[in-house]
């Protein structure tokens, strides 16, 4: 379920805008998790959250880090923004809010499914935020044994 | 079903072969909206969308969709041939508009990826 | 020819917000992509899509759609009804997929029409 030699960590940087880019760390964490042998369905929801998150930075953010934490309890994917920050969370929190502008909708995000993708597929978050400053999100994706129709 | 079943069925066109021949197919997720291919895609399901753009190949390689389906005659763009080249999924075009598609589809007997909706 | 208030009715949609149910329905356009929706879809069509925002109607009532269907049980924003109201332009809620209402409303209109002269 992890590697032998103990926590692995890592990090990757996300820049505001870049849509050439969008969706690669999340791409390459999904690789690494498989790698080092988290369960097929840890990688998938994980992979989504860390998506969702990402693109957040991207569409909204100036700039921003995912960071990735693997212990025998749980995978942590912290991802911190320099942006906007969220004004209302309770609006955000539901579908199909969004404050994405017009030409990213015809780009096929700004669907208002962010934080409730986030929500749904994580075991647990935390969400920090500051308007005007940031916001940092804390994804826990729990490691433990799962019941045969799991 | 067998991709190469839908392939036919929708007079489909294969621009990229990430392994047609092992694909089956489970269910169809029909969105343009990413994000909601992220919340109901399925694993073995179809993607079927007129998003003509290389985060369609990040969002069925994230959901473990094997297969994309660009429907209205699209023409992928370059970003996104090569993306799906290098993440093995399959990637069809076919000149009929999203709902003739997903008729015949749904005629064929495949199904919805969403298994209830919320209201 | 199929109406906006016959199909609601074989489908057990909501009508969230009511136009002319009597308009006739011949086709069908599924986008959630408004320029795509600018540029392929055609009069007296259903538009089925997932977004909720009021750019929904103003597109709707641009390109003479018959009424709008939300899928998934989404619910239109309240400044989009606001907006339908205005334009009277219709809005019904479907429980299905959009892939689900497509394969449920192609039998329908298909039926509906007149047979094509010539091979299809």
């Amino acid at each position: 379920m992890m590697p032998e030699s103990g926590p692995v960590e890592g990090s990757f940087h996300l820049m505001g805008g870049d849509f050439t880019n969008a969706g690669s760390a999340s791409s390459e964490l999904k690789a690494k998790l498989v790698k080092f042998g988290v369960a097929q369905n840890i990688v998938r929801r994980a992979a989504i959250a860390a998506f969702e998150a990402e693109m957040n930075v991207i569409i909204h953010a100036v700039a921003g880090t995912l960071h990735y934490l693997i212990t025998t309890e749980a995978l942590t994917i912290t991802v911190t923004d320099m942006g906007p920050g969220i004004k209302d969370i309770k609006l955000a929190m539901q579908e199909g809010y969004s404050t994405a502008p017009d030409w990213v909708r015809e780009m096929g995000w700004g669907a208002g499914m962010g934080l409730p993708n986030i929500s749904k597929h994580s075991d647990a978050f935390k969400l920090d935020t500051v308007v005007g400053e940031g916001t940092t999100l804390e994804m826990f994706f729990y490691i433990k044994e799962r019941n045969a129709d799991g | 079903m067998h991709l190469s079943k839908i392939i036919e069925l929708v007079n489909g066109n294969v621009v990229i072969n990430g392994g047609v021949e092992a694909v089956e197919i489970t269910s169809v997720c029909s969105a343009d909206l990413l994000s909601n291919v992220l919340r109901y895609g399925k694993k073995g399901a179809l993607l079927v969308t007129c998003l003509n753009q290389p985060q369609v190949i990040r969002s069925a390689e994230i959901s473990d969709i094997p297969a994309v389906l660009l429907a209205l005659g699209g023409i992928p763009e370059k970003d996104m041939l090569a993306l799906a080249r290098d993440k093995n999924i399959v990637l069809i075009t076919t000149c009929l508009p999203m709902y003739t598609t997903c008729g015949i589809l749904y005629t064929a007997g495949l199904r919805s990826c969403v298994d209830d909706c919320e209201e | 020819m199929l109406t906006v208030s016959a199909i609601a009715e074989k489908l057990g949609l909501r009508v969230a917000v009511q136009g002319d149910l009597s308009e006739i329905v011949s086709g069908c356009y599924i986008s959630d992509l408004l320029s795509d929706v600018m540029a392929h879809s055609n009069d007296h069509e259903l538009w089925i899509t997932l977004q909720t925002h009021p750019n929904i109607v103003a597109v709707a009532v641009i390109k003479g759609i018959s009424a709008l269907i939300l899928t998934n049980g989404r619910n239109p924003e309240p400044a989009t009804v606001k907006k339908a109201e205005a334009e009277k332009v219709t809005i019904m809620i479907s429980p299905h997929s959009t892939f689900e209402l497509a394969g449920l409303l192609y039998p329908m209109i298909k039926d509906s029409l007149p047979p094509q002269a010539g091979p299809s």
